[in-house]
This record gives C-alpha cells, sequence and structure tokens, in this order.
C-alpha cells in the first residue's frame, strides 16, 4: 500500500501541496467567484419578488380603480333612474290637469248647448203654439165663423198639443 | 497497486523547504489540474446574466445546494461558511471525478490524490481547526458544554463527558479516513476485476467467457457504482463538516 509505504517520503510534499492548491481552490474560487455567484442569484430573486410585489399592486389598484368605477357607474343609473321616474311623474300630472281643464270646458260647452237647444225647443214649442192658435181661429173662424177669444183659443190648442 | 504510488515529476524530487521535502508529484499534479478545473467552472459560471445559461444555471445550482446544505445544519449563521463548503465539496468533487477519467485510454494515467490519507487528512485537519476555532472563539470555554449532553444525570457526567469528547476527536480521522477508504476500495476493486478480465483473457477463450466477460460486466456497474460514490463522498464530507459547524455554532 504505496499511501503507507511511501507516507515518511512523502507527506510533506502532500500536506504543502495540498495546502497550496486547497488554499488558491478555497480563496480564489471560494472567497473570490462564489459570493458573487450568490449575489446574482440573490440579486434575481429579489427583482422576481419585487416584480411580483409590483404586479400585485398594481392588481390591487385595478380593481380599486374597477371597485370605485361600479360605485360611480351605480350611482350614476340610479340618479337616471331617478330622472325618468320624475320626468314620467311630471308628464303624467301635466297631463291629468289638461285633461280636467278639458273635461270642464266640454262640460261647460255641453251645458251650454243644451240649454240652448231646450231654449230653442221652448221657443220652437211656443211658435208652434201661436201659428196653431192662429190656424185654429182661422179655421173656426173659416168653418164656423165664430170669432173665439185669443186666450180660449190658445189654452185649446195647448191641451191638445200637450196631450195629442 | 501502482496506481496509488506518488512519483516526483520534471525532476522535483530534490526541492525542499527546511529540510521538508517538497517535491511535485504526479499527486501535486492532479491536484492542481483539480483546482484550476475547479475554477475554470466557476468562472464560467460568473456571466451575472438575469436569465442564467446552462452553464451559469449548473454553477447557481451547486452553490444554491451548498447554501441549502448549510442553511439547513446550521441554520441562518452557516451562510458565512459557504466559500469553505463550496470550495471542500467542489474540490473533491473534481479530484473524485478526475481521478476516475479513463485517461488509460491514451496511454495517461489519472490519480486520485483524494485514496491517499495523508491528503484527505490535510482537509479533515483543517474542518477541524475551524471548528475547534469557531467553537472557542463564540463560546469561549462553554464550548465544553457540548460534551454533556442536556439531561445527564450528574454522577454520569464524568464518564459522558469522556465518552462524548474522544467521539468528538475522533472526528478528523473519520472524516479523513472514510474519504481516502472509499475512494481507494473502489479503484482497487476495478483494478481486481480488469485483472481478472486480463489474465483470463490471456488464459484462454474458455476462461475468459467463464470468469472474464462476467468480471468485465460487473466493472462497468462498478464504474457507475464509483461515479456515484465519488460524488456521495464529497457529499459526506461537506455535509459532515456542516455538522460539525453546526455544534460549534449553536452548541447543542
Amino acid at each position: 500500500m504505496p499511501q503507507i509505504a511511501q507516507l515518511a517520503a512523502t507527506y510533506s510534499s502532500q500536506i504543502f501541496w495540498m495546502l497550496i492548491f486547497f488554499g488558491f481552490t478555497f480563496f480564489v474560487v471560494g472567497r473570490g467567484m462564489v459570493p458573487k455567484v450568490m449575489d446574482t442569484v440573490a440579486q434575481r430573486d429579489k427583482q422576481i419578488a419585487d416584480d411580483l410585489a409590483a404586479a400585485e399592486r398594481a392588481r390591487a389598484q385595478a380593481d380599486a380603480e374597477e371597485e370605485a368605477w361600479r360605485t360611480r357607474e351605480n350611482a350614476n343609473r340610479a340618479e337616471a333612474q331617478a330622472l325618468i321616474a320624475e320626468a314620467r311623474a311630471q308628464a303624467a300630472a301635466v297631463t291629468t290637469e289638461r285633461l280636467a281643464t278639458a273635461q270642464v270646458a266640454i262640460d261647460a260647452t255641453l251645458a251650454e248647448a243644451e240649454t240652448r237647444i231646450s231654449q230653442a225647443r221652448r221657443s220652437a214649442a211656443a211658435e208652434i203654439e201661436d201659428v196653431a192658435a192662429d190656424a185654429t181661429r182661422e179655421i173656426v173662424s173659416r168653418i164656423a165663423g165664430l170669432t173665439l177669444d185669443d186666450g180660449a183659443v190658445r189654452s185649446a190648442v195647448k191641451e191638445n198639443l200637450v196631450h195629442g | 497497486m501502482h496506481q496509488f504510488s506518488i512519483q516526483p515529476l520534471f525532476g522535483s524530487e530534490g526541492w525542499s523547504i527546511a529540510g521538508y521535502n517538497i517535491a511535485f508529484t504526479n499527486s501535486t499534479l492532479w491536484m492542481a489540474i483539480a483546482a484550476v478545473t475547479l475554477a475554470f467552472f466557476v468562472a464560467g459560471g460568473m456571466k451575472r446574466q438575469l436569465v442564467p445559461g446552462r452553464w451559469q444555471m449548473a454553477v447557481e445550482s451547486f452553490t444554491g445546494f451548498i447554501d441549502g446544505m448549510l442553511a439547513a445544519n446550521v441554520g441562518p449563521g452557516g451562510k458565512k461558511y459557504v466559500p469553505y463548503i463550496f470550495s471542500l465539496f467542489m474540490f473533491i468533487l473534481f479530484a473524485n471525478f478526475l481521478g476516475l477519467l479513463p485517461l488509460g485510454v491514451i496511454g495517461l494515467h489519472a490519480f486520485t490524490f483524494t485514496s491517499h490519507f495523508s491528503a484527505t487528512g490535510v482537509l479533515a485537519v483543517l474542518s477541524f481547526a475551524i471548528v475547534l476555532i469557531v467553537g472557542f472563539a463564540k463560546h469561549k470555554l462553554h464550548f465544553f458544554s457540548l460534551f454533556v449532553p442536556h439531561g445527564t444525570p450528574v454522577i454520569m457526567i464524568p464518564l459522558i463527558f469522556c465518552v462524548e469528547l474522544i467521539s468528538f476527536l475522533v472526528r478528523p480521522f473519520s472524516l479523513g479516513l472514510r474519504l481516502f477508504v472509499a475512494m481507494m476500495a473502489g479503484h482497487v476493486l476495478l483494478e481486481v476485476l480488469s485483472s481478472f478480465v486480463i489474465s483470463s483473457g490471456n488464459a484462454g477463450i474458455g476462461l475468459f467467457a467463464i470468469a472474464g466477460l462476467p468480471s468485465f460486466i460487473l466493472m462497468v456497474g462498478i464504474c457507475a457504482l464509483e461515479l456515484l460514490v465519488a460524488g456521495i463522498q464529497a457529499y459526506v464530507f461537506a455535509l459532515l463538516t456542516c455538522v460539525y459547524l453546526n455544534d460549534a455554532e449553536n452548541l447543542h
């Protein structure tokens, strides 16, 4: 076994060169390069974490904005609905009022017309009575040669006109 | 066993500092290759792009793996050990994998320096020293309470203290020996099986069919197993260091 057989002759060289090359590895690679590599990794991790946080913040902001927009939109819609309802109520009120006015006017016209009609009918009836009385007296005077009292003729005519 | 023998290269067998030989051996060469390959690999992942490419992704998954292991075993205080654990894990991993390269096909010979306890021992002692330094710096002499678990009856404290102390002191040995044994055993197994294939092939076609061919098929499976072991042993070394660091960092 050369490890033991050569130990006395080679141990100093082995130890010396091992320290030299492991020392080189430790100081150049371990102390020199590894921290930089790990720094790169840490930087990348940090950037990823930052980006994620930024994305999360942006999402929260978008959510808040959407919520605000929704609230605003709902308020606007409610306002519009209220406006529409008010306009509708106003229009209905105006229509009712106008209808009432028109009805009153129509009623008045109707009443007036009826009065006129009844007046006309009364005067017409009176005229008919006069004509009938005149005609009756004329007929009576011609046929019977009687000169009748005007009041008597008129009451007789009125009686006949009323009872048909 | 020739694959484990250490030979000085480039006529450097005479190099020494203060009387200690520091020859540049084949073991040293593979340490250098592992260190340079690792540096190249990690450097390729330093493009620092926001959207990583494949190479950057691979390097980042390794650092993330070590970071996660420390976070799970030590907690938030483990972050500062990432450079050390990363170096440890990747250096051992690269050493194990590079030692398994089938370079014999083109006439070169890979050398697995993690199959030498004189090499793994350095790493184990390093880890153990860090545990001791961190433990005593952070908790002063209170660190010794590590050896007395909560709820120990007073009468049992001296005995438990000794047992815990021994198990604590064994850690660097178990740490270094585990890696060395696992790597060496795998390589020896492959070597034995391949020697079966070659010597049975030389002995005749019949023997090759009976012994050589099954050995060869087994070798293919064992090679896959060795790749797994190479990763697992690096992981175990790093994980145990994390667990020991947890003791030093948080006590019990």
